[in-house]
């Protein structure tokens, strides 16, 4: 016990005198920092506290298997509480500061760009969980969520197809801030060439926390009456979705008549709404917690006994995984690998090593890193709400697929290279 | 609503399962099972034209999502118990490898009209009424045996009126020419958003300009019905709106009363007000869990209790704020500004402490989900004509308490000149406290109100105390009656603006809107006449 209390105390002592000295890339002995960015209060809070607690349970079982490269990871948590330009400081401090090896964090685009400049200024390095409108490549970034393609277009095509009901007439709706509006721009463009055109689309927009949607469905139910079916792509992200739904309950607008399909909207955001009213309406996403296979089960249950254990509201009564926390939990553990395989922590020689990393993903598939694009290959899978907050998947794709984060929707865009571009021109 | 359903459901699967043993047609049950989706639709279809009303719990259970196979047979679970399909008979034990038959919305929309074509004939009223309902639009032509059966044996005129128009909706989808015109005209009684749908595919232009619908009588017809269902929609839409905004309003009056009280009739500028609203919101979600914890069975009355309990949280915590900070910085606006800002950022950090940051779930008890169909494009939801009753009750019981009580006279005369006040006896102190409770109680329910609506988290209170503000200075600092009027106009106006621009452009058009009439008119929409206040 009392060697144990001097280790830590040495460690400690290390670890300020690595911090004095400043010299970035002396860790103290045996541990590694890693930074976690995500908001625990404010609007993203119903979204982000999970993957926090997620990745805690990553690194905790990382940690059980003796670490990485023998080094014991040692999270940073911060709580950037849904403030933008909070994040970016709170980024620059991890970096600065704590000097932390690697940050997973970020849910909302806004926040993504509001510390994409630290991370490139300071050379760090951010693992990003959450789908996204692409239109992006860093060299410091990896993107583990679905870029357009491996998700927005995909599902629009559902609902466009036999199955999904054959949608002439569609609603874009969204909270007001970057993802949302390029999504739409994206697929709008998609939309026109398949033929629909702009007299069919309405693009609606609300601010952040919104919460009274009444008008906003009565549009709606205005814009579906008019011969053609019609279904709504619902952009909408944070709190917001809860009074959303629950307006749509009330009004009684069904999945049958207006579908609404929503890709920010997984088991957790559903957890506080009385779902029998939504049977039917949809997501995509690239991963569910219903999705059957062995991988699954073994990561929900480890996620069940991991909240149970550390008390987690909510959760410990009713464990919920969703998409997000899957590529958090891929991310961390393909961090790990690459840096096994570069066999240092360094920025760049991990950037190299991530390159064509597979791993065996709770989705069901082994998916890999691409070898250029800092992107996942992910699979499409489409859910609909069940009475129980659970989503049954209806339709997904064979396997896999590549990202293309440079929509071929926005003109201009084929000149773009799909890797990063080299920042040797910068220095 | 869903409940009421549910019943019909359980009550009519009943009912139905002692028959169900002269057994369906086991090709067509396992085609349901396990065909694709489009051989599933084909077997739906197929029960709908033998009228087969004991298929109705199979179809039913299917969309609940509660048919699952094991080999062969196709089971209905529900609750750890299986009936076979086909026959109705009950299953010893469960089969221990069971796969989920999976629906999707386009079977789920198929079922929903074929139980709805097959109720057409129940005995009961209700069951029949809802079936209608359901059918207004999905009506097909394999439904027309049905539809027609039920028009004999009807005898309710309303139905009745009603099937003839899903009749009408079948024949515009069949191909006889006559019939077709019949139909359209028949349709232009009708009210529903449905039919201007079905109308108005009739009158689509495909790309180049032309009409998809080649015969001009038809298309004639269809315009001129569609015109009689467009006028009556209209109206819809209209009360709609109006309702949206009055419910707007409505949950502004409440959020900006207390503050009415505090600020306007007491001067205190009280920067705390959005977290005297939060406090009543997680004091309405504490009540909540003692319900569920210790009396599930009474849980839908756990409103009634919390109203009181959210009153008197708020109003305690706004009565320590008044005697152990404010009381000191009476005549000090600015101090008082910063201090109780600061008592905010507090507050806020207190609940997050102890609820933790992340929003918490407070249920809306099962009397207050769902609405009332007023038109049948119009659904006016529970929860906000109860907040709409409630803010009306609570601006009755202030005014009453200001005006007609002792303690409304004292707040009155203080507030009008203390100093005489306190001449004649009126212990002004103690009024001041009293007071400054009963403004932040009021608060405590808005709170109780609003948690019913929105999202309950330690932030609630900042997104209200700016719209509070608004409603207090627009509707003319002092006054209750100016507080009504403005928030119903600024409730109606956001509406109006929302529906015709956007959320976004609606919440900065007001904004402006209020910073350009402040600056005509600083003494708000009501002024006091006579001697000013701040004497």
């Amino acid at each position: 016990m009392e060697r144990r209390v001097f280790l830590k105390k040495l460690v400690v002592t290390a670890a300020v005198a690595a911090a004095i000295g400043g010299t970035p890339s002396v860790y103290a002995k045996d541990t590694v920092k890693v930074g976690i960015l995500h908001s625990l209060s404010g609007t993203m809070a119903i979204s982000e506290t999970a993957l926090k607690d997620v990745a805690l349970m990553t690194i905790e079982e990382i940690n059980a298997k003796g670490g990485v490269m023998g080094y014991q990871i040692e999270p940073v948590v911060v709580d950037p509480a849904s403030n933008w330009p909070l994040f970016a400081e709170k980024a620059r401090q991890l970096l600065t500061q704590d000097k932390v090896a690697v940050v997973f964090g970020c849910w909302t685009s806004v926040s993504r760009k509001s510390v994409l400049p630290v991370f490139e200024e300071l050379n760090g390095l951010l693992f990003y969980p959450v789908q996204y409108e692409g239109e992006e490549i860093s060299k410091n970034v990896f993107y583990t969520g679905a870029a357009p393609n491996q998700q927005a277009i995909p599902a629009v095509e559902y609902l466009m197809s036999k199955d999904g009901g054959e949608a002439k007439r569609w609603v874009l709706l969204g909270t007001d801030y970057v993802y949302p509006r390029t999504t739409n721009k994206i697929l709008r463009a998609f939309l026109h060439s398949k033929g629909v055109t702009d007299a069919d689309i309405m693009e609606e927009y609300t601010p952040f926390g919104h919460s009274d949607y009444q008008t906003i469905i009565a549009k709606i139910k205005t814009f579906a009456s008019a011969g053609k079916k019609t279904a709504v792509v619902s952009t909408i992200n944070g709190d917001s979705n809860v009074p959303f739904y629950k307006e749509l309950g009330n009004q009684g607008l069904k999945a049958t008549d207006v579908p609404v399909v929503a890709f920010s909207v997984g088991e957790e955001e559903l957890r506080g709404v009385d779902t029998k009213p939504l049977v039917g309406h949809l997501a995509a996403w690239n991963y569910f917690m219903s999705v059957k296979n062995p991988t699954n089960t073994e990561f929900t249950k480890k996620w069940a006994a991991y909240a149970k254990a550390k008390n987690i509201p909510g959760q410990k009564d009713k464990p919920l995984t969703n998409d997000p926390m899957e590529a958090t939990y891929v991310g961390i553990h393909m961090w790990k690998q690459a840096v096994e395989k570069a066999k240092s922590f360094d920025v760049d020689k991990v950037t190299v090593a991530m390159a064509g990393q597979t791993f065996k993903a709770p989705d069901g598939y082994t998916i890999q890193m691409d070898a250029k694009n800092h992107h996942l290959h992910k699979p499409v899978m489409i859910g609909e709400v069940k009475s129980d907050g659970q989503f049954n998947v209806v339709w997904k794709t064979k396997g896999p697929i590549k990202a293309q984060p440079w929509s071929p929707y926005i003109p201009g865009n084929e000149a773009k290279k799909d890797e990063p571009a080299r920042m040797a021109a910068k220095k | 609503m869903q409940n009421l359903l549910r019943a019909l459901v359980l009550v009519l699967g009943l009912g139905v399962t002692p028959l169900a043993v002269a057994a369906l047609d086991a090709g067509l049950v396992s085609q349901l099972a396990f065909g694709s989706n489009d051989e599933k639709i084909a077997a739906i279809r197929a029960f709908v034209e033998r009228g087969e009303a004991s298929a109705t719990p199979l179809l039913t259970a299917l969309a609940e999502g509660q048919v699952q196979t094991s080999g062969e047979r196709v089971l209905i679970v529900v609750d750890e118990a299986a009936t076979d399909a086909v026959t109705g008979e009950k299953l010893a034990s469960l089969p221990e490898t069971r796969d989920d038959v999976i629906v999707n919305n386009r079977v789920r929309g198929a079922i929903a009209n074929a139980v709805a074509a097959l109720r057409l004939l129940a005995p009961q009223r209700d069951v029949r009424v809802q079936a209608v309902k359901e059918l207004e639009t999905g009506a097909n032509v394999a439904m027309l045996p049905l539809v027609k059966r039920a028009l004999e044996k009807e005898t309710d005129a309303e139905l009745k009126a009603a099937l003839e128009l899903i009749a009408a909706t079948i024949q515009v989808k069949s191909g006889d020419k006559a019939a077709r015109l019949e139909g359209i005209r028949a349709l232009a009684a009708s009210d529903s958003p449905g039919t201007r749908s079905l109308l108005g595919a009739i009158l689509l232009k495909d790309k180049a300009g032309k009409f998809v619908e080649p015969d001009a009588e038809i298309r004639e017809a269809a315009a001129l019905s569609m015109k009689a269902v467009q006028g009556r929609l209209a109206w819809g839409e209209r009360a709609g709106l109006l309702f949206a905004g009055v419910s707007l309003g409505s949950v502004l009056l409440l959020a900006a009363l207390g503050l009415a009280i505090t600020y306007g009739l007491m001067g205190v500028i009280n920067m705390a007000h959005g977290e005297m609203i939060m406090i009543g919101a997680y004091a309405t979600y504490v009540v909540q869990n003692l319900f569920r914890a210790y009396a599930p069975g009474a849980f839908d009355f756990y409103l009634l209790a919390a109203i009181p309990a959210a009153f008197i949280a708020s109003a305690l915590v706004g009565m320590a704020l008044e005697r152990s900070v404010i009381r000191y910085l009476y005549g000090r606006p600015l101090e008082t500004l910063l201090a109780t800002w600061g008592i905010s950022l507090m507050l806020i950090q207190a609940v997050r402490t102890i609820f933790g940051a992340q929003n918490v779930q407070v249920e809306n008890p099962s009397w207050m989900s769902g609405g009332i169909n007023l038109m049948a494009n119009v659904v006016l939801p529970w929860n906000r004509i109860m907040i709409i009753g409630f803010a009306a009750l609570v601006v009755i019981a202030i005014s009453l308490l200001l005006t007609r009580t002792r303690l409304g006279l004292f707040v009155r005369g203080v507030t009008q000149n203390r100093a005489m006040a306190s001449c004649v006896g009126v212990p002004t102190g103690r009024v001041d406290t009293w007071a400054f409770g009963l403004g932040t109680g009021v608060a405590g329910l808005a709170g109780c109100a609003i948690s019913q609506i929105g999202n309950v988290g330690p932030e609630l209170g900042q997104s209200y105390i700016v719209d509070s503000f608004m409603v207090v200075v627009f509707g003319g600092v002092g006054q209750l009656a100016g507080t009504v009027v403005a928030a119903l106009g600024l409730g109606l106006v956001n509406k109006l603006l929302e529906s015709w621009s956007g959320a976004v452009i609606a919440k900065i058009a007001v904004l402006v809107f209020i910073v350009l009439f402040i600056q005509k008119r600083p003494q708000g929409l009501f002024a006091l006449k006579g001697r000013a206040v701040e004497a």
